[in-house]
């Protein structure tokens, strides 16, 4: 069990892994936009965003538009490359059923 | 969870990251459109500078070439050329916002906005690029230079919606680099370019995203 078998387990929450799909093809996304695409509430969204930075598989940044204050998300290296071993851990998956 | 289960799990996933960064509203009806509109002004104008009749391209176009560009006809010609420009822009938005309307899609998003600004900087680089042709007088190059422009530029904003459309990018920048060897033939390759493979690309696009 490496560190990478934690973390699929991570990607385990449907959410989770919604979240680091879009980061996945997005350079900054904000959390309005993420709520819209993954339709979920914000309470909920939020504690999988924690759980994901926790892990330093996204980053947060905050900042200010006009006196607004904006945060945007965006994949760490690790979380891109963990991503990516976590689909490719489900590609086989099937191949190996078939 | 079986295999079916992971199989959708899997397409939901791609689905995500498509929606998330592609503007997949562009509908093909704007394609045929946006072609039908470039053949109908295109055609009129060559009818125009042929007094009425269509008269051999390289007459046509050596006629074309000798005109001052504050000349009645030339000034003529440039307003088809903005109000075509136009008029395949306002029909291509119809047709997007109503696919956008029917498929339950945002119309205005960050990718439609990284696909505009990816597609307007080659565009309007080209629009230039002509309008310093027309002052130095060399207009020759018009039809090869906005075929390839364009064509650079659907080739660059094809990272921001359906992928297919870089195939009608290349096409359009191959078609001005052969266009530019045929001077004389310039509107048959514009004709080709804007018109034809616009309606080719959009029934394509319409049959295999739309059709019910």
């Amino acid at each position: 069990m490496g560190i990478i078998d934690n973390i699929s387990k991570l990607f385990e929450s449907r959410l989770r892994l919604g979240i680091m799909a879009i980061l996945m093809v997005n350079d900054r996304v904000d959390f309005n936009t993420l709520k819209e695409h993954l339709e979920a509430s914000d309470g909920n969204l939020a504690s999988h965003i924690k759980a994901l930075e926790k892990n330093e598989l996204i980053e947060v940044h905050k900042q200010f538009v006009g006196r607004k204050p904006q945060t945007t998300y965006t994949a760490t290296e690790l979380g891109r490359l963990s991503f990516q071993k976590h689909i490719d851990g489900l590609n086989n998956l099937i191949k190996g059923m078939k | 969870m079986d295999t079916k289960e992971q199989l959708n799990h899997l397409s939901e996933i791609r689905s995500l990251m498509e929606r998330s960064s592609r503007c997949l509203s562009l509908s093909g009806l704007s394609g045929i459109s946006a072609g039908i509109i470039a053949i109908i002004c295109g055609l009129y104008t060559w009818w125009y500078l042929g007094d009425g009749s269509f008269a051999h391209t390289v007459g046509v176009t050596e006629y074309f070439l000798s005109l001052n560009i504050f000349s009645e006809k030339f000034i003529t010609v440039a307003i088809i050329a903005l109000v075509t420009l136009v008029l395949a822009i306002v029909s291509a938005f119809i047709f997007t916002y109503k696919n956008s309307q029917k498929k339950g899609l945002k119309i205005w998003d960050t990718s439609t906005k990284y696909f505009l600004i990816n597609l307007f900087i080659p565009l309007t680089t080209g629009g230039f690029f002509c309008l310093i042709l027309a002052y130095y007088g060399e207009l020759y190059l018009l039809a090869s230079s906005t075929l390839i422009f364009y064509g650079l530029a659907l080739l660059n904003a094809s990272r921001y919606t359906h992928r297919e459309i870089r195939y009608l990018g290349v096409s359009e920048i191959f078609l001005g680099l052969i266009s530019s060897l045929f001077i004389g033939y310039g509107i048959i390759f514009w004709l080709f370019g804007f018109g034809v493979l616009h309606i080719i690309y959009g029934a394509v696009m319409y049959l295999k995203y739309e059709r019910e």
